[in-house]
């Protein structure tokens, strides 16, 4: 379901030679939970921190674009050190849906590379359907289930490792010019 | 002790109050996080406490706002069906289906019963973490990751 390959991972050291080929383990993927639900976002940090993610949960989606910087009211809250990998959202929200959270952050040129997952306890096609189309990297059916985290933080560290092996196979081109 | 709490565990699941996700729950305890589901459940009971409340609430007014019962309602199976409340989150279903046709006495028969469930489903799980904390460190369902 990855949609390309192009994404914007993790802050690496910098490689001395291009040749580092050594496991990024030593930072976590970041990821942002956002969900209204007390309760889920409680288990939905557990079973992120089980995947060894790192967690920020948060209850709206106006909260996530704070977070990130995008709120057009509020600056942003100075955490630019903090890079998002991963955002997980909740469909339905008051205020502001996942669907809404999810295109504003696909219409944002510096976040549209963050993988987006919708979570919905409704198992509507023509609303996964839309998810996708805007973007949405998968859909979980809630009630969340520690499968699905795994294979979503499995299948996209994949993807940018293979991600990462590409664009060193273009360095290693360019060193030797 | 342990046998006590196998059993008071199994009969949870044989009378249907707790279904599969309660199980998943379970799987992410570890020794560092030893009553990751009794916070779950507790959290779970006063956050939804006030759900019901507001539910009670827009029963009192009529003529009915179906929307808005059903928007809270939605709410509420949300998080039961987050720590397998299996009883709680059918009533939940009936209630839902009942605001959609509209159906005033359906929601309110439904309401009550659905409260009952509720009570009952926390009263055995207090019974049942308690008993568990008695017996110690045990091992429920956790499988191997």
């Amino acid at each position: 379901m990855a949609v390309n390959g192009a994404v914007t991972w993790l802050r690496r050291a910098e490689e001395i030679d291009g040749y580092d080929l050594s496991a990024s383990d030593s930072e976590e993927v970041h990821v942002l939970a956002v969900d209204d639900s007390l309760v889920d976002r409680k288990v939905i940090e557990r079973l992120l921190k089980i995947t060894s993610c790192k967690v920020t949960a948060v209850d709206s989606g106006r909260r996530a674009l704070q977070f990130l910087g995008l709120d057009e009211e509020k600056e942003a809250n100075g955490f630019d050190g903090l890079k998002v990998d991963l955002i997980i959202t909740d469909y339905c929200m008051p205020g502001m849906t996942g669907y809404e959270l999810l295109k504003k952050v696909k219409e944002s040129s510096a976040f549209r590379e963050i993988p987006v997952v919708i979570m919905s306890s409704e198992n509507v096609i023509a609303r996964i359907d839309r998810c996708l189309e805007e973007g949405a990297e998968d859909f979980i059916v809630k009630p969340v289930k520690l499968s699905d985290v795994k294979r979503i933080i499995d299948y996209m560290t994949t993807d940018f490792r293979e991600g990462e092996e590409r664009r060193r196979g273009i360095n290693k081109r360019k060193l030797r010019d | 002790m342990r046998r006590q709490l196998q059993t008071m565990r199994k009969s949870l699941f044989d009378q249907g109050y707790l279904d599969e996700q309660f199980v998943q729950l379970e799987e992410l305890q570890d020794d560092a996080n030893p009553n990751f589901v009794e916070e779950v459940v507790t959290l779970y009971y006063r956050d939804s406490g006030r759900i019901i409340l507001n539910i009670e609430q827009a029963l009192e007014r009529k003529p009915f706002d179906f929307n808005k019962l059903d928007a809270y309602m939605h709410q509420f199976k949300g998080s039961s069906s987050s720590i397998g409340a299996k009883k709680v989150k059918a009533e939940s279903t009936l209630f839902r289906e009942y605001c959609r046709s509209r159906n005033g006495e359906g929601c309110m028969r439904t309401f009550q019963q659905l409260k009952k469930e509720y009570a009952t489903l926390r009263r055995k799980l207090e019974a049942y973490f308690q008993l568990a904390r008695q017996a110690g460190p045990v091992e429920t369902a956790c499988r191997p990751k």
